[in-house]
Parts: structure tokens; sequence; C-alpha cells
């Protein structure tokens, strides 16, 4: 290599501030360690009335069934599973920064995967509730999903994509639930180490297990952080591949194409993208992390952000062209009804949304501009919401037989409950900005020796 | 209380694994070193050998990989067959993503019950000496042998004052609660 090369090389800075190590323990334990402030309270309890206003709406549904639903002959699905996907897709962008970009030795990813992966678990847990609510007897749901021995001598059909998904997702998250969890080992041994309160110290110390610090446990360490990355890798490329088995097995025109696994993860981790930089950009303003994470971390991801809106749009361009080139009238028809038909403006929200407005990144300074990349992260959120709202319902809801077709409305029971699921799902996540590192501290120390 | 060794302090890695490294030559029987985060070039000083989790890895998703697909099979072509669609009661390429996530799932199931076996962790019987180490500091600890044997104290003391230790203290067992 020729030195000019390796004059122009410059390593990034990942933490700014010159912090020392024990700054790095002091700035992001802190949070942990005093009472809320007022601003979380309101943020909580906000959250709280969201999820019970949701959760009265399904107490209500479960008495009355299903019926509530804007759901009816043809379309038998409806906005629970376009918040499903919407959510399980959340969670891949914390899967990917947390094991492919370990893989790719991205070091950029210390400041931000901890509360990345936190994002997946919970956008998981959001997903979760419902493929269960939808079968308007829960309770029952458990009995459903699970191959187990029963008095009726039978078993699930394992031929069906949708039990599939049971085990995909539910792999999903046990295994981002392990590997997140062995990422707070040492930091917990932070927090306790750092804790005066005796209850406190008690509680990080169990959850600690004991950590010491040691190098003959950092070793096995490293290598079962190392295997958890891999393992999670294809992981992440298969759960939504899977889901997108659901609509793909089908024959139905708009669901029945090749391209759907590929499609799927690209836009799920576009969209992951988005909701990680709209908490990040509130989350460092409010802990004050603007050290840890700083410009050049959002700016990365907004790249990432851009490329696969990308590829979201070339699934789009060819959705349309294997449309045509396939000479199916059938699916010539439900394309040319997704964008002109009754449902254009959810088709035209998702391209805006998706395809026009990322390519603002394009420019360095929309990149490292917090308020541009806040609405346009937002924008985001919004237009892959629609794009699972357009494949799941101007798919349905005209099929084959135009004696059957409808026009699908959601109902307040189906808004009332999916705003509920974004209360759960900051429940969750303000309580861990509260009771967890939001960084994880031992691996940032790694990338800051010089 | 039982003597449970001799740490010495550094304040910097490269220090540490300079004195580790000194500390091996020596030919002491048990050390370790503690670090806030893993330290590059400390595992080959200390002569820590290759992890051997991935074998563990390997062998349970293997298994996991194998029970899908037994499940799978004897559910749907032997104890109750149905006919779906009129595809054959072992219709295998139907059950591989299933067989693909509970290798996955049991793959990293006994990778986490590995590390913990290996860590010897939970561990709520050996306290961590010291606050710091999970803050800035690296230490280097000489355990005291077993009963029967000679342990001097003093001449471990001065061994690791002169391996440039910043701070040389010993340290009795202790338990977390």
């Amino acid at each position: 290599m020729s030195t000019t090369l390796v004059e122009r090389f410059q390593p990034d800075i990942l933490v700014t501030g010159n912090k020392s190590l024990s700054n790095v323990n002091d700035d992001i334990s802190v949070h942990v360690e005093r009472f809320p402030t007022q601003k979380w309270w309101a943020c909580f309890i906000t959250a709280l009335s969201v999820f019970g206003f949701g959760a009265t709406l399904a107490g209500i549904m479960f008495a009355n069934g299903l019926g509530v639903l804007g759901l009816n002959q043809p379309n038998g699905w409806g906005v629970f599973i376009v918040n499903f996907v919407f959510w399980v897709g959340i969670g891949h962008a914390g899967t990917l920064i947390s094991a492919i970009l370990f893989l790719f030795r991205q070091k950029w990813r210390t400041g931000i995967n901890r509360a990345a992966e936190a994002m997946t678990i919970f956008a998981v847990m959001t997903a979760l509730l419902f493929p269960v609510i939808h079968t308007g007897r829960p309770w029952y749901a458990i009995f459903w999903l699970i191959p187990y021995p029963n008095q009726r001598e039978l078993w699930v059909n394992f031929r069906s994509p949708l039990l599939w998904d049971v085990f995909a997702v539910g792999t999903y998250f046990i295994i981002s639930f392990v590997f997140w969890f062995v990422g707070l080992i040492p930091d917990l041994a932070v927090i306790r180490d750092r804790a005066k309160n005796p209850i406190r110290k008690f509680i990080y110390t169990l959850l600690s297990l004991g950590w010491r610090g040691s190098n003959k446990n950092w070793a096995h360490y490293e290598v079962a952080y190392m295997l958890f990355a891999g393992l999670s890798t294809p992981l992440v490329l298969s759960v939504h591949s899977v889901v997108s088995f659901d609509f793909a097995v089908s024959n139905l025109p708009g669901w029945h194409t090749t391209i759907f696994p590929p499609y799927f993860v690209a836009g799920a981790i576009f969209s992951g993208f988005a909701m990680v930089v709209t908490l990040l950009v509130i989350a460092r303003e409010m802990f004050g992390l603007k050290n840890y994470i700083t410009i050049g971390h959002l700016e990365k991801m907004n790249k990432i952000i851009m490329a696969t809106g990308m590829m979201v749009g070339y699934a789009y361009a060819c959705e349309f062209f294997i449309a045509w080139y396939s000479g199916s009238s059938f699916e010539k028809y439900a394309f040319i009804n997704r964008a002109f038909g009754p449902y254009w403006w959810a088709y035209w929200t998702m391209t805006t949304c998706n395809v026009l407005i990322p390519q603002i990144f394009w420019f360095k300074k929309a990149r490292t501009s917090i308020p541009i990349m806040f609405v346009v992260s937002l924008f985001v959120n919004i237009g892959m919401w629609f794009e699972r709202f357009v494949i799941t319902v101007t798919s349905l809801h005209r099929d084959f037989l135009p004696s059957s077709w409808a026009y699908y409305t959601p109902t307040w029971f189906d808004w009332g409950i999916t705003l509920g699921s974004f209360g759960w799902f900051f429940i969750w996540f303000l309580l861990f900005c509260r009771l967890l590192p939001v960084i994880a501290m031992a691996e940032i120390k790694g990338v800051m020796e010089s | 209380m039982k003597l449970s060794g001799v740490v010495a302090f550094f304040d910097k890695p490269s220090q540490l694994i300079e004195a580790t490294k000194k500390v091996r030559e020596a030919r002491y029987a048990n050390f370790d070193t503690f670090t806030p985060y893993p330290v590059h070039g400390l595992e080959a000083a200390q002569g820590i050998k290759r992890s051997p989790i991935p074998y563990v890895t390997f062998i349970f998703g293997i298994t996991g990989c194998g029970l899908a697909f037994l499940l799978q099979y004897w559910t749907s072509a032997v104890d109750w067959p149905i006919n779906v669609g009129g595809k054959p009661f072992n219709s295998w390429p139907a059950f591989v993503p299933v067989m693909f996530e509970v290798t996955i799932l049991l793959a990293g199931l006994s990778t986490f019950a590995a590390l913990l076996f290996f860590c010897r962790l939970p561990n709520f019987k050996k306290k961590a000496f010291d606050t710091s180490i999970t803050r800035d500091r690296f230490a280097l600890m000489i355990e005291a042998p077993g009963e029967g044997e000679t342990f001097s104290e003093n001449q471990v003391k001065d061994f690791l004052k002169a391996t440039g230790a910043k701070e040389v203290r010993t340290v009795y067992e202790e338990g977390w609660f």
C-alpha cells in the first residue's frame, strides 16, 4: 500500500468529547441510578393510557366477537395482520445492527446496538399480540399453535406457512432475548459495582450472574457472542422470509410472487432503521448521549435507510414488470388495481414515503440534519405501515370473482387497538431506558482505546 | 478468612499484557486477569486455549435439525397422516422452514448454556474483589494454591510490584451475599 492511501484513511471517531473509560460508566449509568424525570413520567403515563385504551377495546372485542372489526368477506385479513408484519419488520434493524454489522466488523454499531436490540425485543413482543388476538379467542390460541400431544390426537399442520411463522417468530424472540442478555451481563456488573443502595446492589448482582470480568470468562464470552451473531444473521433473514410466505404461498394475485422474501427483508430493515433513528434522535437528546450516538452514527444509518429504500423501490417496480411479463390477466389486474383502483391513496402514500422522500439523503446536509432525518424517519415508518396495508388489503379486496369484491374499511376498534400497540411498545422501551444501560458500555470501551 | 490470592492493578491494558507475559514466564500455576472489556492480545499472553463452545453449538444445531424433521415426519406421515392438497405425507420441502428454525433455536440456547457452564456462571461464591475493574482498571491475580503447598505472600507481592503494578494487595475469599 502506498503511503498516500494510509494517510487518506481516517478511522471513524466513534466517541467524541474526549471521554475517559470512567466517564463512559458515569454518563451512561447515571440514568439508571436516579429517580426518573418528570418528562419520563409524562411519557410513561401517556404510554400506559394509550395501551389501556387499546386493551379496553380489545376486551370489548373479545366479549362481542371479531364482528366489531372491519373484517368481512373477502377481506379476512386486515389491520391486525398489517400491524403484525409492521412490528416484526421494525425488529429486524436491531438484529441487523447487533449481528450482521458485528460480523462485518462495523465498530460504529457499539454506540447503538443495545437500544436497537431492545427495540427488536419489544417490537416482536408487540407483533406477537396481533396474531394471538386476531383469533378472537386468544386463550385457545396456544393450543392451536403449539404441537403437543392432546386428547384429540391431532397435530398442527406443518405444511402451513402460518405454523412456520410460529416457529420463526418464536425462535426469533427467544434468540434475540438471549443474545441481548448476554450482551448485558458485563454492563449489569457495572451497575452492580456502582450501586450504593443495597437493594439495587442485590438485584443487579443477581442479574449480572456474579460476573467478575475475568479473562478466562471473556474468552468464552467473545466466542459465544460471535456464535450468537452468526446464528442471528440467517435467523433474521429467515424470519421475514417466513412472514412473506404467509402471503406468497397462497394463490392470490398480488401475493403469489417469488420476490416476496427478499423484498420483505429489505423492507423490514428499511422500516427498522427508520424506527431506530426516530428513537435514538429522541434518546440522545433526553439522556445527553450526543458524544456516544454522534451525527456520524446517524449519518451511517441514514445511508442504510436510503439504500434499503431504493431496494424496496426496485421491488415495487419489479412486481409491476412481472405482472405485465407474466401475461396473467389476474396478475396484471391486481397491480393496476393497486395503483389506480379504490385504494390508490394507500399505494401512492407508500411510494411517496418509501421511495421518493428518502432520496433527500443523497445530500450530506440532509443526512446530518437532525430535524430532517427525524421527519424522514417518521415518513418511512408511515410508508412502511402502508406498504403492508397495500399488500394485505388491496390484494384481498378484489380477487378472482368480481361478485365478491368489496371495499374494506377498518373500524375504530381496528385503529384503537393499533394505537394501543404503540402504547405497549413504548411502555417497555421507557422502562428499558430507566432500568438498563442504553449503551453497551463494555463494548464502547473496547473501541475507544487509541 | 481463606486467602484467595494477590492482586496487582494496572492503568493501561498494554501494561497488563506485559505483566501477564512475565507472570506466565515465571510459571505461576494459577493466575487470571480481570478487565472492563475484552483486551486483544491478552488471551495469547495468558495462554488461554480456544473456547470449546462452538462444538456444543454445532452438535445441538444438528440435533435440533434432526429432531424437527422427526417430529414433523412422525406427526404428518405416521401418527395421523392428513392429505393436504394432494401432497405426499412426507412432504419434506415443506418441513424445511421449521427444521431451520429449530436448528437455530437449539444451537442458540445450547450456546448460552455452554457459556454459563464454562464461565461457571451464575457465580455467587466469588465476589468481585474491586469495583474499579468494571470501570477502568486492569487487574492480575495470582491465586493462592490449595492446602499443603507453600505460598509466600510477600515474595509474590514483590514480584508483582516489579512488573510495574500501580497497586498490589492480598485478597480473601468472599461470597456475594
